[in-house]
Order: C-alpha cells, then sequence, then structure tokens
C-alpha cells in the first residue's frame, strides 16, 4: 500500500505542478478562496444587521453557519472540472500513452491522477473556511461549534471525494473531453439535490443529521473509487473509438448472452437458467438478509407507531372485510382483473426498483424492494400487540401467496444487486459497457422465466386462495 | 529477448495483428515495416503490455507480456507514435518525472539525464518549456526518455519521422550506438532506407500478418531471385563469344558490357573473371547491381496476396 502511494505521488506531484502553471485553474481557485469568502461575510454582516433591526436574530444564527459550508464548497466545485479531463484529456492530447507503458501498476496511476486534482481544489477549500471564519469573527464575533466546524471540513472533504472520484470514473471511460462534460450531469444533479438537502438541513439546525450525509457520500465515494480501479482499462484508453451509441452491437451482445449456450432444453435450462441461479447465490442471500432484516426493523416500528386495538378487531373479521378492501383499493378479489392488476404493481415495483439499483450500485433498488418487508414485519407485530398470534396473521394474509411472491422478489433483489455491483467488479474479460449489458441479459432471462411466472402465480394466489384461507381462519 | 508466438488481436471484428511470429534475440535490431494500418503499433503496444494480445504468446525480456506486465514494462523502453510530452514541463522536470517513475535514484537519474541531453543535442534547450520545442525536438526528447533507464529492449516507433535530416543522422547514429549483445531492438518506420542501414533483420507486415522476414540478403533473394553483376570491358564484345561457366546466365548486353545473374557468386564470379581474362577480354569493373531494400518492398507488398480487411472467424 505504501509502495503504491508513493509511486501514485510522484503523479500527484507532477500533475498539481502542471495545474499550478494553468491560470485558466489557479484564477477561479484564488477568487473562491481569498474573494469569494470575503463576499460571504459581507453578506454575513448585512444579514445580522439587517435581521437585528427586526428581532429576527435567529436567521442570522443559522444564516452564518449556512454559509460556512457554502464557503467551503465552491472551491471544490473547480475539482470536477480538473477531474473530468484527468484521463481522457490526456487521452486527447496524445501524452498517455509514455505513462501507460511505464512500470506504474493500474492502481499506482488511478491514485496519483485522483489525488492529483482533489488536493489543490479541498486545500483552496480549507482555506476559504479559514478567510470566511476569520472575517466573520473580526465582523460579529461568531466562533462555530467544534463539532459543526469538524462537520463542514468533513462534508467538504466527502464531497469533493466524491465530485472528484465520479468524474475520474467518468474521465477514465469516455473517449472524449465533450462526452466526459456531457456525462457531468450526472454528478452535478445529484450533488446540487444534496446541497439542497445539506443547506435545509442547517437551516433547521439539525446538525446531527449531518453526520448520515457525511457517511453516506464517503461509503459512495469508496463505491465510485472501487468502480474507476475495476474497470481502469489501459486499452480502452488508448483506443480511438468514437462516442457513437452502438444499438446494433449493444442487441448483439445482449441477444448472444440472453439465449446463452444452446442445446436441448433441459440442458439449456440446467447451463443458462439452473446455472446464473446459482452464480447468484451470494447476492440472493445477500437480498435474504436485507429483506430479513427489514422485516425486523419493520417489526421494531410497531412500538413507536402503536394502532389502537379497537382499530383491529381481528375476532370479528368477517366477509365485509374483503369488500371493505376493495373499497378503498383497485384491486378485485376473486377476479382475473385483480391477479391482473396485483401482476401489473409487482413488474412494475420490480422494473422501477431495477431502474433505481442502475444508478446507485443497487442500493435504491433493494431498499425499494425491503420496504414492503417492512410493512409486513410491522403488521406482524402490530398483530400480535394487539392479541392475535403473529403466525395466524402471516399463515392468512402472507403466506398462501407470499410462498410464490416472497421468492421472487429476493430472487429480483439478488439480480438488481448484480446489476448495481457489475460496475464495480473487476472484469479482465469484458469492457464496463459489454459486462453491464451481459449483465442485464441475465437479469431479463432471469425475470422472463422465473420471476414472472412466479409473480404470476402469487397474483392469483392473492385474488383466489389468500382471502379464502384468511376468511376460513377468521371465521372460526 | 523478444519472441511471439502466433500473437494476434483482435478489435471487435477485426484481426489487427494475425498470427505474428518474431524472434529478436539480444544484440538483433529487428526493422518492422509494413503500409500504414498494418499492424505495427498494434503489435509493439501488444509488446508493451498496453495492448492485450487476444491469442498466442509474447515473452520480452524473459517476461510474459500477460502475466508479468509490469516487469516486462519495468524491462523496455519505449518510442511511441505520439510523442506523450507535457508542453508546460521544463525537460529537466520531464525526464526526472519519468526517472523516478522507473524507480532510478537521484544521483543516476541527474547523470543519466545530462549524458542523454548530451547525446541529442539538447542541453542548449533546458531552459525553455517543452511546448516551445520543434518536432525533431521533441522526438529526439521522446527517444531520451525511452532510454533513460537504459532498458535491455528498445521499442522504436517511427524514430526519425518529423526530423530534418541532420537530426535523423543524429538519431540514427544513436541508435547503430545503442546495439549492444545484451539488447535487442525492434524499429517500426515507413523510413526503407533507415530499415536498411539500421536493421539486421527486416519483417514485412500487411493486414495484420508477416507476409515476409529475414535478413536483407535473404529478402533480396526471396523476394527479386538471383542477385545480378555488372561487367564493364575495356573494349567492345563485337560478335566473339563469352566464356561463361555454368550457373551463369546473361540478363542484358551491350557494347561492352553486359549484365548477368549467377547461382553462387562466390564460387563462380572468380572463375568467370578468370575465363575472360584467358579469353583475352580486359575486364575494368565487376559490380553488383544494387538492388534497393524499396523493391523488395513494394515486391513484397506487391506480390502478396491482397485482402481486405481481416476479420475475425
Amino acid at each position: 500500500m505504501w509502495i503504491n502511494l508513493q509511486k501514485a505521488m510522484i503523479i500527484t506531484r507532477r500533475e498539481v505542478r502542471d495545474q499550478f502553471r494553468d491560470w485558466r485553474i489557479i484564477a477561479p481557485i484564488i477568487i473562491l478562496t481569498v474573494f469569494f469568502p470575503g463576499l460571504m461575510n459581507f453578506t454575513a454582516q448585512q444579514s445580522v444587521d439587517f435581521v437585528a433591526k427586526y428581532g429576527a436574530p435567529i436567521i442570522a444564527d443559522r444564516l452564518i453557519p449556512f454559509l460556512l459550508m457554502v464557503v467551503g464548497f465552491f472551491p471544490i466545485s473547480v475539482s470536477l472540472v480538473i477531474a473530468l479531463e484527468s484521463f481522457v484529456g490526456e487521452k486527447e492530447r496524445r501524452s498517455i500513452e509514455p505513462l501507460l507503458s511505464s512500470p506504474l501498476s493500474d492502481v499506482q496511476l488511478y491514485l496519483g491522477k485522483l489525488m492529483a486534482v482533489m488536493f489543490p481544489p479541498l486545500i483552496a477549500s480549507y482555506l476559504a473556511i479559514c478567510v470566511y471564519l476569520v472575517g466573520v469573527y473580526r465582523q460579529v464575533g461568531w466562533v462555530p461549534d467544534t463539532t459543526l466546524l469538524i462537520q463542514v471540513v468533513a462534508l467538504a472533504t466527502v464531497q469533493s471525494l466524491v465530485m472528484v472520484s465520479g468524474a475520474v470514473v467518468i474521465s477514465s471511460q469516455t473517449t472524449s473531453v465533450r462526452a466526459a462534460n456531457l456525462l457531468a450531469s450526472f454528478i452535478i444533479i445529484p450533488m446540487a439535490l444534496l446541497l439542497v438537502g445539506e443547506s435545509m438541513i442547517m437551516f433547521w439546525a439539525r446538525y446531527h443529521v449531518l453526520w448520515y450525509a457525511i457517511l453516506g457520500q464517503a461509503l459512495v465515494a469508496g463505491l465510485l473509487i472501487r468502480t474507476g480501479i475495476a474497470h481502469f482499462n489501459r486499452e480502452e484508453l488508448l483506443g480511438r473509438e468514437l462516442d457513437t451509441l452502438n444499438l446494433q452491437w449493444a442487441w448483439r451482445v445482449f441477444k448472444s448472452a440472453f439465449i446463452g449456450v444452446p442445446g436441448p432444453f433441459r440442458a439449456w435450462w440446467r447451463m443458462n437458467v439452473w446455472g446464473t441461479l446459482k452464480s447468484l447465490k451470494w447476492s440472493i442471500l445477500l437480498a435474504l438478509i436485507f429483506t430479513l432484516g427489514g422485516a425486523l426493523i419493520g417489526s421494531t416500528q410497531a412500538e413507536v407507531f402503536s394502532i389502537p386495538a379497537d382499530l383491529l378487531d381481528w375476532e370479528n373479521l368477517e366477509e365485509g372485510l374483503v369488500t371493505g378492501i376493495e373499497e378503498i383499493g383497485p384491486i378485485r378479489f376473486f377476479s382475473i382483473q385483480g391477479a391482473g392488476t396485483i401482476l401489473f404493481h409487482n413488474l412494475r415495483a420490480i422494473t422501477l426498483a431495477s431502474l433505481m439499483g442502475i444508478f446507485s450500485f443497487g442500493v435504491l433498488g433493494i431498499i425499494a424492494l425491503v420496504f414492503p418487508f417492512s410493512i409486513i414485519g410491522y403488521f406482524t407485530a402490530v398483530a400480535g400487540q394487539t392479541g392475535l398470534s403473529p403466525w395466524k396473521f402471516l399463515i392468512s394474509f402472507v403466506i398462501p401467496h407470499g410462498i410464490f411472491e416472497i421468492p421472487a422478489i429476493i430472487l429480483a433483489g439478488a439480480l438488481i444487486i448484480r446489476l448495481g455491483l457489475i460496475l464495480v467488479t473487476p472484469n479482465e474479460e469484458y469492457t464496463i459497457g459489454e459486462a453491464w449489458v451481459r449483465t442485464l441479459a441475465d437479469w431479463a432471462r432471469i425475470m422472463l422465466l422465473v420471476v414472472f411466472p412466479l409473480l404470476l402465480a402469487a397474483a392469483f394466489f392473492e385474488v383466489y386462495i389468500t382471502p379464502l384461507v384468511a376468511l376460513n381462519i377468521f371465521s372460526r | 529477448m523478444i519472441i511471439t508466438k502466433n500473437l494476434s488481436k483482435n478489435f471487435k471484428d477485426v484481426k489487427a495483428v494475425n498470427q505474428v511470429n518474431l524472434q529478436v534475440k539480444a544484440g538483433e535490431v529487428l526493422a518492422l515495416l509494413g503500409p500504414n494500418g498494418a499492424g505495427k503499433t498494434t503489435t509493439v503496444r501488444m509488446l508493451t503490455t498496453v495492448l492485450r494480445p487476444s491469442s498466442g504468446t509474447a515473452h520480452v525480456a524473459g517476461y510474459d507480456v500477460i502475466s508479468d506486465a509490469g516487469k516486462v514494462r519495468s524491462a523496455v523502453g519505449v518510442l511511441t507514435e505520439d510523442h506523450g510530452l507535457y508542453d508546460r514541463m521544463y525537460i529537466l522536470e520531464y525526464l526526472d518525472f519519468f526517472g523516478q517513475i522507473y524507480g532510478m535514484p537521484a544521483k543516476e537519474r541527474e547523470g543519466r539525464i545530462h549524458y542523454l541531453l548530451d547525446k541529442f543535442d539538447l542541453l542548449d534547450a533546458v531552459d525553455r518549456r517543452i511546448g516551445q520545442y520543434s518536432k525533431g525536438m521533441r522526438q529526439k526528447l521522446s527517444l531520451a526518455r525511452s532510454l533513460l533507464h537504459s532498458p535491455p529492449v528498445l521499442l522504436l516507433d517511427e524514430p526519425t519521422s518529423a526530423m530534418d535530416p541532420a537530426s535523423a543522422r543524429l538519431v540514427r547514429n544513436a541508435i547503430k550506438s545503442l546495439r549492444s549483445e545484451d539488447r535487442a531492438i525492434i524499429v517500426c518506420t515507413h523510413n526503407l532506407a533507415e530499415a536498411e542501414e539500421l536493421a539486421d533483420k527486416i519483417a514485412i507486415i500487411r493486414s495484420g500478418k508477416i507476409i515476409v522476414s529475414g535478413t536483407y540478403e535473404e529478402l533480396k533473394q526471396q523476394l527479386l531471385g538471383l542477385g545480378e553483376y555488372h561487367i564493364q570491358l575495356a573494349k567492345n564484345l563485337d560478335s566473339r563469344n563469352l566464356p561463361l561457366p555454368s550457373g551463369v546466365a546473361i540478363t542484358e548486353k551491350g557494347t561492352d558490357w553486359f549484365h548477368y545473374q549467377v547461382t553462387d557468386p562466390k564460387e563462380i564470379n572468380p572463375l568467370l573473371i578468370q575465363n575472360l581474362v584467358s579469353a583475352g577480354f580486359a575486364v575494368v569493373r565487376v559490380e553488383e547491381i544494387k538492388r534497393s531494400l524499396e523493391s523488395v518492398y513494394l515486391q513484397a507488398v506487391n506480390q502478396a496476396p491482397i485482402e481486405e480487411i481481416n476479420h475475425v472467424d
């Protein structure tokens, strides 16, 4: 590790020196480090004077820490521009081949570039924070709480790391600076939303929530660095392919991966369906752990958000329950239309979860799928609280169709995890795009041949069997 | 030093390099010739481990290009097709940067940099940024970079392109001086005179395939047939018969000269001259008719069946 860092620092030193020789980089850093904090000091002073006239000092109390965060963020915005250019810029200037032919390892090259684009703006950010603090102390005598100061510095650091690591991934995977700049929206938009959220937290003075933001961003940065190193490919950096969307090629790869190894049906099924399911075993285990965890968290919430016992009159549950549910929802029991509605709902949920998973390394997708299990856990615990056996609740309302639906959702969750994690998994055989298209083909095959039939069965059981079981049990 | 066996590289559907077999021993210089897009640079890039072979094997300085990629890169000095220079840097900073990457101690770096700058006439340019250098100076600096760590294997892609004649001569002399018993060199070039001057062996590549390889003499024999000689006589031939030993075939005849081909020049040429003198012909001059590498190259390139871009089966 130490050797890696030492070698990486050779790259870092050269690149930092190069940046400091470019006035187009230096000028904005100086302006954002010195001039901008001064402007913020002026704003803070004016705000304090203004709100003091109307007896609303709370606004100034919240504004000054907020401006501290803003002052720390602005210089690091420069890092995005430098980072987007890091690999693909060298590629366009044709200066990268001697570096790629040198004895530096992939990790050394990648970390060297990453540190080079992060250090100057980050140091500028710390300096800007200092300038602002000195100014605001001299003007209004404000001194930040130590924890808040640590939080703001940590926020600036992780924000810089997230932006830089994301931008370096883009830079190492695109073939032109223009393409990298266009793809920067995938960083700018989430960061803008994050800043809005952090600003709200600052104005509400719920400073402890900032720790979650710091932790979350540190995790994302770690995943992005891992993605970058996993898919760093010297060959692609030298390639002269154009940024054209080759749908024909993508379709060919998808089709061949979806069909898999041809052969008699049983052999094909064993190889391409059962084989894929076996390869998903760790993802399935992970999805299972998440769903059980979700159910457990849901059950703990029954203590926090309890339902009065008289609202849940289990003993007098009659056929009216079915019509009652039908009145408040779109589901029609004992009808094909009802089964169709449930199937459509489940497919829509899995599709949306898959889309969310693609853009979040699988995290948001699995959270979306785990959510219904939290609800089941919650109601099971509520049933226990109101005197009903949790097992009776589960057997009546969940298990009849759940024996199909739960495995389907766990399988879908595993596929979403795989789809997200393929981006952070090293792959020497395929490019990042090809590996992803192949995983999408696995996703489609298992969804179509395993998850969909299970959901279909679950939908029919949910409208025809589950209500009968529930009524039968509760009418005794 | 450099051994490739059926080395191939596919880019999606195209075979850029197709089953290339090369062997360059220590102390040898191999010139890799071929038209643009023939696969020269791709071959070099596989040998520097920047490109991963699709099939076949390659060993450089005893290391496998796939399993020992890092060691291969340490053992190779490469002059890339693009110079790969940083315009804002000064020459000393630039070479020192690469010296550090190659793990050279500071003292050694300093000495070696000074030696190379002197060798390539670049000492006067140390106070200028690289961006201000001419094309030739940039090329010389790139070459200095590739030699910095005294690598046992040198891969030079177009070493004298964009150079004025004086600089090109300087670089060619430098490459000649780099020949040593423990160094293998591959030079990719379009410059046939350069290849002829520098190389011990020549390989001609087209559409990713080596179409012919060997020493210059072997290639001449293989592609242009037997060697041709010119004999100048003191007097006219008139109608006299020439006393030709077996193995000699006249190809052209003038009033006081003739051209001939011979199967074994070492044996037959002295015999022919002896016969001519005995028969009263005064021989003024005997010389081999020069056959350029260009004619060998063109013959090789035109003779090989024209193939369209190789497609992966």
